[in-house]
């Protein structure tokens, strides 16, 4: 061991950033940051431009409670984009749950028996399509881009036919009761969309399940050689994304007492904005739940001060598009230049060649 | 520097330096119009990098390229191709789904006033695969339908339409049968009649001394040797410049054992996978290493993925402690204690973008949780504890793996097998793109492994590293087991043979120990 290996060169100050304490707060929102500056931002343009009407606590929850359940979906689609795939089923898919679990016969089921029978149609319908779009993805081999694309007109025209195309009233009042009510203040869609963030964010973070959804998704081959299930954990990751579709449309069937094959119609291209706006990267292997939450709320606030504002959709449409470029734009900057920091720039020629007496006997004793 | 007059490429005292690694120290090369060029040199020893010089697809860091004797830089691979040296690789670089025109004027599209001319692509690429001897080729095909052999005259002809005055082919006999082998020859002969040089890549001396004129012998990457007359220079004399060492590498002690009447822990039996392995049959004891030696295709890695459950067997099974391995699951082979460090690491073992202990723990994470939840303390402290023992830098076990070393990353491969306790350990090609000082390291560390009981198969291009490291040799040549012979009873000079003619026939009785 007499050669010099390669050590980065003194200095550079890059180690400590991530240093022994860190804490998911100080890693998560510090790799957030921008996303903050941008809510924070979002707010004071609020509060210029619409005053009261903006910062009022009714105003607040109104973001949080229409945030949810495009909320809840990303949640789902950070799994599947973090793991290497895309779901663009999602809309489809929330509307298919809805209209299955407001049918006659599943109401009349739920009043018999009890009204969490919708909710248990609505996760079961979901995580069923999931695993459809899993077993063709995984197994089949079919790009998830077209599995789930053809999952999305077939799932929607399912929905069409169970409901032939009318819209569904739910009529339980206990499921009504539940999900309309403020425990503490805060709207039960907005508990929800807390709950399973905070699922989210353990199950990414803290479990050997979230552990395989980064290794998947970055490195697919290594993965499975180094003995992970790759097929399995790839089923895995849609019946997840599908199961949260069956929790948005239980939380759209509180927030419009209706069923209806036209629900969560382009939710796919919201959640997946949000997704990338929060860092996400679309090859996978990277991402956070924080961004993603940060990420809905960008969206949602936008619309709501643009909404105050008296600005049309169609011009929100407009600048949603622009953001997100500019938000994507932007954090390629930030991983290029962060990866270059991080790479020595040259290292200093060593004598391997130069220096024969690279054999020292010098062996560790392992 | 010996023929100034008359060479048209030389390149004097060329260097190129990556992270860590010195690939080439002072390459010379002349390359006069009209000769076929050989470059020889084992694996590792700096061809690559510097026919990629020679591409424009690396930038020397020293030394100095004068084409018809002007000096000049090779910006990028477009600089080379205008002055017309054209490449072509081993793995060659077509659009399978395009025609074959489409891929000879690729980039260079035949047109007017905006529109695609086809037709004049298609006669121009009939013209020039009627000169390269291949009229049979139609412009039309798609290339991703053509056999490798017409896949290559394909790339050939791309090289012909560019106006190629020097073409740079790197093994192309390597995917090719004798017959075809033979059609290439005649090519590159009626080539070099008009004036087209070429330097030809091959690890084949019988090939050089059919087609060659001069060699030039590149080793640990310096030219050895330059200008030796392709025909009459004794193979004996080739081969030692080739493997003659400045750097010795050290090897740990063979650990005597009493006998290796030990029940074999792997049994590999009659494993056939079509195409690239043919009926191979070994075993492994508790505490031996078995070296697999070969040249590329030789089926030697295919044998290893075979064994892991990444490839699937047609025939034949693989036991672990006499238990039959189900055949073509990873996962199942993991669980009884079989680990692979890929030869790619960086796109087969690592996640370049996650830190040091999520690599180490990725096969071990059940140990590290209960009830699906992870202990990241306990990951981290196991990590540390394993690159301490391989006394593997950074120890920051936070750290990106992206920002390692060869030879780190190659330690937190084998890091997380240690923490796996896996009873069979395969490596392929433990030691590419690892340094010189930690190469020994590493060899120490597969002995010790081996000491305490793992059945170890290594796979590498470096003959050297098979014989020093390994107690049991296996040369394999397409798919087969040409020799099972112990370490010590084989030497460089052997097997090389062994490898070069390819064949169990005539070579390996007269070389019997």
């Amino acid at each position: 061991m007499s050669t010099p290996t390669t050590q980065a060169p003194p200095a550079t100050g890059t180690a400590p950033r991530r240093g022994t304490g860190g804490s998911f707060l100080s890693g998560s929102v510090g790799r957030n940051a921008g996303l903050v500056i941008a809510l924070v931002i979002l707010c004071v343009v609020g509060v210029v431009t619409a005053g009261d009407r903006f910062a009022s606590t009714d105003n607040l929850i109104t973001i949080l409670r229409l945030a949810a359940v495009t909320g809840v979906v990303s949640i789902g689609m950070t799994f599947v984009i973090i793991g290497g795939g895309i779901d663009l089923s999602v809309g489809a898919l929330v509307a298919l749950s809805s209209v299955w679990a407001t049918t006659l016969a599943t109401q009349a089921l739920a009043d018999d028996i009890h009204w969490i029978v919708m909710v248990g149609t609505a996760l079961l319908v979901g995580g069923l399509a999931g695993l459809v779009n899993g077993v063709v993805i995984a197994y089949g081999k079919l790009v998830a881009f077209i599995a789930t694309l053809a999952m999305l007109v077939a799932a929607r025209g399912l929905a069409e036919i169970l409901a032939n195309r009318r819209t569904q009233t739910v009529k339980n009042d206990g499921f009504l009761d539940f999900f309309t009510a403020s425990p503490l203040g805060l709207p039960a869609l907005v508990w929800i969309f807390a709950l399973v963030a905070v699922v989210g964010w353990v199950l990414l973070n803290r479990t050997t399940f979230g552990r395989r959804t980064f290794a998947v998704g970055g490195n697919a081959e290594a993965a499975r050689l180094a003995g992970i299930r790759v097929q399995r954990h790839t089923v895995a990751l849609y019946v997840l994304s599908g199961i949260t579709c069956g929790i948005a449309a239980v939380m759209l069937m509180a927030r419009t007492t209706t069923g209806s094959s036209t629900h969560g119609t382009l939710l796919e291209l919201d959640a997946i904005a949000a997704v990338v706006i929060g860092g996400t990267l679309l090859i996978g292997g990277r991402g956070t739940i924080v961004g993603t939450v940060l990420g809905v709320l960008i969206f949602t606030s936008l619309s709501n001060v643009f909404t105050l504002n008296n600005i049309s959709s169609s011009a929100q449409a407009v600048a949603k598009g622009v953001i997100i470029v500019l938000a994507v734009l932007l954090q390629q900057r930030v991983a290029a230049g962060r990866k270059q920091r991080r790479s020595p720039a040259s290292t200093p020629p060593t004598a391997a060649d130069g220096a024969p007496a690279g054999a020292s006997p010098g062996v560790p004793a392992p | 520097m010996s023929s100034g007059d008359g060479a048209l490429l030389q390149m004097q005292g060329i260097v190129k330096t990556f992270p860590g690694v010195r690939a080439l120290g002072g390459v010379d090369l002349d390359v006069r119009a009209g000769e076929v060029h050989c470059l020889l040199g084992q694996n590792g020893a700096g061809k690559s990098t510097l026919i990629k010089v020679l591409a424009g697809a690396h930038q020397p860091d020293e030394g100095e390229i004068r084409w018809d004797g002007e000096a000049v830089r090779l910006t990028d691979p477009q600089a080379a191709m205008k002055l017309g040296i054209a490449t072509i690789y081993q793995e060659l670089d077509l659009v399978s789904g395009l025609s074959v025109a489409d891929n000879v004027f690729l980039g260079r599209e035949r047109s007017r006033f905006g529109l695609s001319r086809p037709a004049a692509a298609h006669r121009a690429t009939s013209a020039l695969l009627e000169r390269l001897g291949h009229p049979e080729i139609r412009p039309g095909t798609e290339v991703g339908a053509l056999s490798a052999a017409s896949q290559q005259m394909v790339s050939m002809a791309r090289a012909l339409s560019q106006d190629a005055r020097l073409i740079v082919m790197d093994e192309p006999s390597a995917v090719l049968d004798n017959e075809e082998v033979e059609r290439l020859f005649a090519v590159v002969r009626d080539l070099t009649a008009d004036g087209v040089a070429v330097v030809y890549i091959s690890h084949r001396l019988e090939e050089i001394r059919q087609v060659g004129d001069r060699i030039t012998v590149i080793k640990d990457g310096r030219t050895v040797a330059t200008g030796l007359p392709a025909r009459e220079t004794p193979t004996r004399e080739v081969i030692s410049l080739m493997t003659g060492r400045t750097i010795e590498y050290v090897f740990p002690q063979r650990t005597e054992r009493a006998a290796v009447t030990a029940a074999p822990l792997l049994e590999v039996d009659h494993v056939t996978v079509p195409g690239h392995v043919d009926d191979v049959s070994f075993t492994v004891a508790p505490g031996e290493i078995l070296g697999l030696a070969g040249l590329v295709g030789s089926g030697r890695s295919e044998v290893l993925e075979a064994v892991y459950g990444a490839r699937r067997p047609t025939s034949g099974e693989v036991r672990v402690d006499g238990q039959k391995l189900r055949p073509g699951d990873v996962a199942a082979a993991v669980a009884a204690g079989v680990g692979l460090a890929p030869e790619e690491r960086k796109s087969q073992a690592l996640l370049l973008g996650d830190p040091i202990y999520r690599n180490i723990t990725l096969s071990s994470m059940a140990r590290f949780a209960r009830g699906g939840f992870l202990s990241v303390r306990g990951e981290k402290a196991a990590a540390r504890e394993q690159t301490e023992a391989l006394d593997l830098r950074p120890v920051d076990v936070d750290r990106e793996v992206r920002t390692l070393s060869g030879g780190n990353q190659q330690k937190v491969v084998l890091a997380r097998w240690l923490l796996r306790e896996c009873r069979v350990l395969l490596l392929d090609e433990p030691t590419r793109g690892v340094d010189v000082g930690a190469r020994s390291e590493i060899y120490a560390l597969v002995r010790a492994l081996a000491d305490r009981g793992v059945a170890v198969v290594v796979v590498s291009s470096e003959i050297p590293e098979v014989l020093g490291l390994a107690d049991r040799v296996l040369v394999l040549a397409e798919g087969r087991v040409l020799a099972d012979r112990p370490a010590t009873a084989l030497d460089e000079h052997q097997v090389l043979d062994l490898v070069m003619q390819g064949t169990p026939t005539h070579t390996s009785k007269g070389h019997v120990a």
